[in-house]
């Protein structure tokens, strides 16, 4: 898939006082593709999302998101970019209408825009029914699919979901997945999602990066990952094994 | 601006339907009503018969009936209203998450804390202003009187300076809830602050003026100088606490009687002269002036409190978000 950038980073570092989190992370994504972004728990997954949306200061290096350096026009950033973060919270005396249009007065969307935005938003995250109900007593599937329809009020160019399958059933998962895939194949989103569920990544994404204590140790589409890592010869592969070499030598 | 648009008119619409406000409420409103009426007709009693003194419908707010009056009640609980609507504004955006998702929006930053703040203020303002007129409802309908042009503007002084003094509270509670994580945590220091100030200033103040320029029993009228010195010590120090401030202020503002917010000691000999010789009220625009520092003060340790919270709530980290 060729088409213009809308993801370049180039040598990004992020340093805590106590640990450095991202390391000289080189990147490019772009436009339309789904791309998966891989690492255990605490590779520096979040903070690399966190350096893309201009919601923390990157150490050194270069980012451009959209065209836009994050750290100097936020706001024009945000208003491409959407979203979610992991285990994403909402106004629990709300319900799911009233959380939505919330966000969408925060994006200037005019009420009587967003409200038919809505209607189709929550129909297409299967929560229509439900609108009227506080989100408190949402389960945690449903919550994540708010949260995606709360992402999609903007209209964003390009998404950020991190960890967007975490914590639900199968069905759950199978929901959320085919939302991705359709929002990718349906409105031509840019979709960068991390995950640490390699099966998962794998039915979706387009490319992978792989992500290991702070260094980005792979990019690449899955097959040729698999080609250059395993060798030509093996006929079935799963993106486990990859991830495992990886991650051994690391 | 937006932004903070979007975010007063969300807090406001919580504070307006939330339990807490509507506690606060009834319960302010309910000593109001319960003070107006005694004082309403303890005033009613001593008035039988006899010309009205002048501004005898600023005294339901100042005299003090057989408890406290409302200007006391305001001055003791006012920091406790500022602090039940400011405590949890932004850990329990934290503790919910949604706070992470507020600042992925395309706002500034500071909308979130500006617009909270400006609902709160809103908040009180409203409480402030229907309470004062529910107890000039019931005083105009107890004592017969209706308040001229110039108790209206004290009136109004008056609210100002209990907006910016529950304020500073408001702030000093949302300060607190940017730095600690737990409400619980938040509402506890804002409570200790409150009790610092409310308490132990007063009690440190006299034990200060004690050590610096010991008067007792024996030695009363001894030793002028001292006595002076005491004082002076007195008020430098408890003038240090917002309520110390409030209450000198309110007070002078509401009672034209009172010509300076000093304690007969500390007068000059020219102002006891003229105590002695002019028994007539103040005019209003000279007892702002003496209330005018007291005033200018309060809004500076106001804006410092917000200010101090805002620039604590931007430098800190979206990850701790």
């Amino acid at each position: 898939m060729e088409g213009q950038l809308i993801i370049e980073a180039e040598e990004l570092t992020k340093v805590y006082p106590s640990q450095t989190a991202v390391d000289r992370l080189t990147l490019k994504v772009q436009e339309g593709e789904v791309f998966g972004f891989l690492g255990p728990n605490g590779a520096g997954k979040t903070t690399t999302l966190l350096m893309f949306l201009g919601l923390t200061e990157p150490t050194s290096g270069k980012v451009r998101v959209c065209g836009l350096d994050p750290a100097r026009d936020p706001i024009q950033v945000k208003r491409q970019v959407g979203y979610l973060p992991e285990n994403v919270g909402f106004y629990d005396d709300m319900d799911a209408r009233q959380n939505v249009q919330y966000v969408a007065r925060l994006n200037r969307i005019p009420d009587d825009v967003s409200s038919k935005r809505i209607d189709e938003l929550l129909n297409a995250v299967g929560l229509y029914d439900e609108a009227h109900k506080k989100v408190g007593a949402y389960s945690k599937g449903m919550r994540q699919r708010l949260g995606i329809a709360e992402v999609l009020i903007k209209e964003p160019r390009l998404i950020f979901l991190d960890e967007p399958t975490i914590g639900l059933d199968p069905d759950g998962t199978n929901r959320m997945l085919d939302l991705i895939r359709s929002l990718s194949h349906e409105k031509k989103m840019t979709i960068f999602f991390s995950s640490h569920l390699l099966d998962q990544v794998q039915r979706v994404s387009d490319r992978v990066g792989i992500m290991i204590k702070g260094k980005l140790v792979a990019t690449g589409h899955i097959q040729e990952l698999a080609k250059e890592k395993l060798g030509v010869d093996k006929e079935r592969y799963t993106l486990e094994e990859l991830y495992m070499k990886y991650f051994k030598e690391a | 601006m937006s932004g903070i648009f979007t975010v007063f008119r969300k807090e406001l619409e919580d504070y307006f339907s939330s339990t807490r406000f509507l506690i606060i409420f009834a319960l302010i409103a309910m000593v109001g009503v319960i003070i107006a009426s005694m004082v309403g007709m303890t005033l009613q009693e001593e008035t039988r018969g006899m010309t009205k003194p002048t501004l005898i419908f600023l005294m339901l707010f100042t005299s003090t009936g057989k408890l406290f009056s409302f200007v006391q009640f305001i001055g003791f609980f006012g920091p406790l209203i500022g602090i039940i609507l400011g405590f949890d504004a932004i850990n329990r955006e934290r503790v919910s998450r949604t706070l992470s998702k507020l600042v992925s929006q395309p706002i500034f930053r500071d909308s979130i804390i500006n617009g909270k703040f400006l609902a709160g203020v809103t908040t009180i303002a409203m409480m402030l202003v229907a309470i004062v007129l529910i107890i000039s409802g019931l005083g105009i309908w107890l004592v017969g009187v209706v308040p001229g042009a110039e108790e209206i503007w004290r009136l109004v002084i008056y609210l100002i300076a209990s907006l910016l003094y529950v304020s500073f509270w408001l702030g000093i509670s949302i300060l607190f809830s940017v730095i600690f994580r737990s409400t619980s945590t938040s509402a506890l220091a804002s409570l200790a602050i409150w009790i610092f100030f409310s308490f132990f200033v007063s009690l440190g103040a006299g034990v200060l003026a004690d050590a610096i320029a010991p008067v007792n029993q024996q030695n009363v009228g001894a030793d002028p100088a001292m006595i002076i010195k005491h004082e002076e010590v007195l008020r430098v120090t408890s003038s240090f606490s917002p309520m110390t401030l409030y209450s000198d202020a309110t007070t002078t503002i509401l009672n034209p009687m009172s010509k300076t917010t000093r304690g007969l000691i500390l007068m000059g000999p020219m102002e006891r002269l003229s105590i002695s010789r002019f028994q007539n009220p103040l005019p209003l625009l000279q007892s702002l002036f003496i209330v005018a520092p007291h005033l200018i003060s309060l809004i500076a340790i106001t804006f410092l409190c917000f200010g101090i919270c805002y620039a604590v709530f931007m430098r800190q980290e979206v990850r701790t978000v």
